[in-house]
């Protein structure tokens, strides 16, 4: 298991190869990234990501152990940045290996599921018309009640 | 003990972290301390159902015990991912 908080940019090919070459018997790998969306009035110059230093490791980490309690998993990775980050830039990505697909998938769901409003970052929008937290929105809490 | 802002709530308060002398017994009683200090405590505070709060870096609530708390801190819904 890895859990990376950075400011810098990852390199999603490398780190998935990476990721996937280190096993055998796992015959699935499935990664998730999320990518910073501009607004819908195409105006977003910086998002902004704050995070609680030490909790944000801790968090992440426990997510992602109960993500290797529940399902088979071989191994797991999550990276995600903070910092000044533009439209198309890369958050954060989450990876799962396991033996088999249902499982990588799953896990990965999970994972995100879950560090979207349990891991302590917070989005700031920085358009034309000035600065703005993004609110948390109730489906991302309804989304933990599935698991 | 310590006691942490973050995102909006940092805003309004105008700091990141403070030191805090206090006697409350759990976050509420130490939210009503803070929030008789000042306005921008106030400001910060007003609805506390609209804020999360972690004690030791771990995700908590305002009826929560502070008794061997280090660190507290305050902060709205998380938006990562």
């Amino acid at each position: 298991m890895r859990i990376v908080v950075q400011e810098a940019p990852f390199d999603l090919g490398s780190e998935t190869a990476q990721f996937a070459a280190g096993h055998r018997g796992m015959g699935a790998v499935v990664t998730f990234t999320g990518v910073v969306r501009d607004t819908d009035a195409g105006d977003l110059q910086v998002m902004e990501i704050e995070h609680y230093p030490g909790m944000t490791e801790r968090a992440l980490t426990e997510i992602a152990e109960e993500a290797q309690r529940r399902w088979s998993l071989g191994d797991v990775l999550v990276i995600h940045r903070h910092g000044s980050l533009r439209p198309g830039e890369m958050i954060m990505m989450v990876a799962t290996a396991a033996p088999h697909r249902k499982d990588a998938f799953e896990a990965a769901e999970f994972l995100m599921d879950y560090l979207k409003s349990r891991a302590p970052f917070w989005k700031r929008e920085i358009t034309g018309a000035g600065a703005a937290w993004v609110a948390a929105r109730e489906e991302d809490e309804d989304a933990l009640e599935r698991w | 003990m310590n006691v942490l802002y973050f995102a909006w709530v940092r805003e309004r308060i105008g700091l990141p972290r403070e030191e805090v002398e206090s006697a409350a017994e759990t976050v509420s009683e130490l939210v009503d301390e803070l929030v008789a200090r000042e306005d921008r405590y106030a400001a910060a505070f007003a609805d506390r159902s609209a804020l999360r709060v972690a004690i030791d870096q771990e995700l908590s609530d305002f009826d929560a015990p502070l008794k061997g708390a280090r660190e507290v801190a305050f902060f709205p819904p998380m938006t990562g991912g």
